[in-house]
């Protein structure tokens, strides 16, 4: 039995340990917003947050999720959170929307820590993140304007 | 015949009541029943096939398309509400059932199903004819409840009124007195000078559910006593399993079981990792009798060798030999394409479950009439036993549509073997998808041209060697004629310029590596061989590349308006930043223009940036603007990421690529600055998903050729860029 604190609720799992938290949240626990994409840690679908940092859930094994503070898109609160979920409503980033709850986690993240990201941060933070339909264009306009949602 | 008497008969020949959108148009309406309207009261209004209005004044449209992130359910609804003039905030959109009676796509005759950029452009007078059949028999209940004359009740956004009496009614209070009303014989739509939402700005419905984690896709389907399936496919197409052995797999903790299906061995477990793991684990002994044994460098030599023969004409127009051989310039290219996975973010998954009525199917269903056939066929069961619920899907780029609904297929098989016990959910991971076959096609082009010794064209002669997508599918009675796949010479049968001679031919080659059509099929290769070829003539001939194109576009008024307005928003011919360079294509497909002028950068190790890309677009009326620049920025991103660095390659069979890693979608730092500009029309709407992603390549390729006199014409560019360094 494993235990750890996913969206301010502590968890105890029984699973293999080597099982990466992805699998724990979709099939063991049934939050089903963090996505799989490749499995290999190489396109963010299924970014959580740990302790506020964006994590590859894919990549991470239960084991080392013991004790830790874990974060999902379904449990994602704060200003930033809040500032970045209405940018992408307004500035209508998703298309297909597979993606966007790993984007979603990647860019709360960076705006917790860096509330006004210039163009070159973006890229940098949000480089790990693959969208298949291309909406970067979107995504870097709607973290500059939560960045100014964030001020206002 | 001309290449676009083939493309139209082929393409347009199930195209039904899109006739161009005139003022006030008055349109005859066909019902299946007489009289009333079939709806329960109880439930409310139900005029149609397309629109329920409940008492609780939500008015649902059945959307007969998939969504996958192009915007059709938003896009369909904004048609219907249109029309019926209702409240956008109280529109919800509902997946229609698999039904090709009610729900067949217009162009395609008897299937359902999206594809070809065709979800707007063949609904579009259908939906404006059910709303408007809608809000007339609301208008008519509205005349019978208040006992006033139907002239003077009017709708507005969702409200119905009676202006002399000043009584208001809701959609959801009068549902049911709309629903005992006649069915009208005719309705008059809006010109359209009266639209409110068409055109206008429409929030899309699916926005919040994908920001918050609360979308469902397939993969996030659950069905009591499910198991996940993945299968162990073989390394080369055409393999077959010989034996396996599952004797480790059984000490993965949650295995269920596993067994062999025509396309591979089906592992089974109780959840997504131990099914993943315990396939890891499995040893399984292939037969390659019948498999593809060639690699891509082999298969490709033998396409070069093809090449040096014609083969079956696309296209004659003169006689292109004789005008070459007497032309003062003669200029030759050859162009090799590579073949390229879809690699949507959702890999392909499916979920059927056996139930006593027949089976119900949850999945990203892009041609529900053939999935539901193939569920049947292989469950022996009626097709309507089949029950399909199409999800929203993690894109797809054409991977979804298999004339064969290969996924499908093969969960079917699986639930088959376990006798319908339990639910199955199939699951690819990204290794599947991307070694999975079902690639856009390797091709291999020549071109030869001749030029007079004023510049212009004389002669076009352009060879294309490749696999065909639809022979032996349910789609070669609609695309092949007299040998030649459509899809093949898309967009080269059909160049736009204005040459006197021309010659377009065909080989079709016969490979075993599955292929299938790739966001905007033809067009991937065509409009980079064609395009890039016209700036090399451009450049021999002395001429501006815009004027060039230009010159010959004549006849060709959305070309020459597409071309026309990116060249000025782009100050095509002004000063440019040092160390740029721009390239311009324009290119048709789906019935939609696109022109588009890319802006790169090269610094000193050759390494290539695209900084900026400005897109015109020509798709008719624009239900959504958004919508139709969020298709544009994407198709531009789909389309780059290819043409820079993606290619499956194969060694003696064996696919090369596995992941994201070998095989590398366009990341945020390579995407460009895009601005994107909608040609005004008063036409029907056309295609908007595909049409934006042909002309990247050879716009960024011609920037290339502007820097440094090189085409670039083996793709993917890291193949090709070295060259230039």
């Amino acid at each position: 039995m494993i235990t750890f604190t996913l969206n301010n609720e502590k968890r105890s799992v029984d699973a293999d340990p080597d099982t990466p938290l992805l699998w724990v949240i979709r099939d063991e626990i049934g939050l089903t917003g963090t996505k799989f994409g490749c499995g290999a840690g190489l396109c963010g679908a299924c970014t959580v947050h740990i302790d506020g940092e964006p994590v590859r859930s894919c990549q991470t094994s239960l084991s080392d999720a013991a004790d830790q503070n874990i974060t999902t898109i379904e449990g994602l609160e704060g200003k930033a959170a809040k500032a970045i979920q209405a940018a992408w409503q307004e500035i209508e980033v998703p298309q297909c929307g597979y993606c966007q709850s790993g984007q979603i986690m990647s860019a709360t993240s960076l705006l917790a820590q860096n509330p006004k990201p210039s163009d070159d941060e973006i890229d940098q933070a949000m480089n790990g993140n693959v969208c298949r339909c291309a909406t970067y264009v979107r995504i870097r306009k709607a973290i500059h304007h939560a960045s100014n949602l964030m001020e206002a | 015949m001309n290449s676009k008497t083939v493309l139209n008969s082929t393409r347009r020949s199930f195209l039904k009541g899109t006739a161009g959108v005139t003022t006030g148009l008055i349109v005859g309406f066909h019902m299946s029943g007489k009289g009333l309207a079939a709806a329960n009261s109880s439930k409310g209004f139900m005029p149609n096939a397309f629109v329920r209005i409940g008492t609780d004044n939500l008015v649902t449209v059945i959307a007969k398309h998939i969504e996958f992130g192009q915007g059709s359910h938003t896009g369909l609804a904004t048609i219907l509400a249109e029309e019926l003039d209702a409240n956008w905030d109280n529109i919800r959109i509902e997946a229609a059932p698999a039904d090709a009676s009610r729900y067949n796509n217009l162009h395609w005759g008897k299937f359902q199903g999206t594809g070809g950029s065709t979800a707007i452009a063949n609904s579009w007078m259908q939906l404006r004819e059910a709303g408007a059949k809608a809000r007339a028999m609301l208008t008519q209940a509205a005349a019978t409840q208040w006992n006033v004359p139907v002239a003077e009740v009017t709708i507005d956004t969702g409200t119905i009124h009676h202006k002399v009496s000043g009584k208001t009614a809701t959609f959801g209070e009068l549902a049911e007195q709309a629903a005992i009303q006649p069915v009208p014989e005719t309705v008059t739509l809006k010109s359209l000078d009266q639209f409110k939402l068409i055109g206008g700005k429409v929030v899309r419905k699916d926005i919040a559910g994908k920001t918050n984690g609360t979308a469902t896709y397939t993969l996030d389907m659950k069905r009591p006593g499910m198991v996940i399936a993945v299968v162990k496919r073989p390394p080369r197409f055409g393999g077959i399993v010989k034996s396996y052995d599952t004797s480790e797999a059984e000490k993965v903790k949650g295995f269920v079981g596993a067994l062999a299906t025509p396309r591979g061995v089906a592992v089974m477990a109780k959840n997504t990792w131990a099914a993943i793991k315990a396939r890891e684990t499995l040893s399984v002994e292939w037969d390659d009798t019948n498999a593809e044994m060639r690699g891509t460098d082999q298969i490709m030599a033998e396409y070069k060798e093809l090449a040096k023969t014609a083969g079956l004409p696309a296209r004659n127009d003169g006689d292109a030999v004789t005008a070459i051989a007497g032309a003062t310039e003669v200029i030759e290219a050859s162009y090799d394409f590579p073949f390229l996975a879809h690699a949507p973010m959702e890999p392909l998954d499916c979920l059927i479950e056996r139930t006593e009525s027949g089976a119900e199917v949850w999945t990203g269903s892009q041609i529900q009439t053939g999935d539901q056939h193939t569920v049947a066929t292989i469950l022996e069961l009626k097709p309507e036993q089949v029950q399909i619920h199409t999800l929203l899907a993690g894109g797809s780029f054409g991977r979804r549509a298999t004339p064969d609904s290969d996924m499908v297929s093969e969960a079917a098989m699986i639930v088959k073997a376990l006798d319908g016990k339990v639910p199955v959910k199939l699951v690819w991971t990204r290794e599947d998808d991307i070694q999975g076959g079902r690639y856009r096609p390797a091709y291999h082009h020549t071109l030869k041209a001749g030029l007079d010794d004023k510049g212009n064209i004389v002669g076009w002669q352009h060879r294309i060697v490749g696999q065909s997508i639809v022979t032996s599918t349910a789609f070669e009675g609609f695309l092949v004629k007299d040998g030649i796949d459509a899809t093949s010479v898309e967009g080269a049968a059909n160049l736009p310029y204005k040459v006197p001679n021309i010659s377009v031919d065909l080989t079709t080659t016969d490979v075993k590596v599955p292929v299938l059509w790739w966001r905007s099929v033809g067009s991937t290769h065509t409009a980079y061989s064609t395009e890039t070829f016209i700036d090399q003539l451009a450049s021999k001939a002395g001429r501006d590349p815009v004027e060039f194109r230009r010159s010959m576009l004549k006849d060709h008024p959305r070309h020459l308006a597409a071309l026309n307005l990116a060249a000025e928003k782009s100050n095509w011919g002004g000063p440019i930043a040092e160390g740029r360079y721009r390239g311009v294509a324009v290119h048709e497909s789906f019935n939609s223009v696109v022109a588009q002028v890319a802006e790169i950068s090269l610094d000193n190790d050759g390494a290539l940036k695209v900084e900026k890309v400005w897109c015109a677009v020509d798709c008719g009326i624009v239900v959504n603007p958004s919508i139709v620049e969020a298709q544009m920025e994407g198709g531009i991103g789909f389309g780059l990421g290819a043409i820079l660095r993606n290619e499956v390659t194969l060694d003696e069979g064996v696919v090369e690529q596995s992941n994201f890693h070998d095989y590398e979608p366009l990341r945020i730092d390579e995407m460009p600055e895009i601005s994107v500009h909608i040609v005004p029309s008063e036409a029907a709407p056309t295609g908007v998903g595909e049409p934006g992603t042909p002309p990247i390549g050879p716009a960024v390729a011609n920037a290339v050729f502007a820097a440094t006199g090189k085409t670039i014409t083996k793709l993917p560019f890291s193949k090709g860029m070295p060259e230039l360094v």
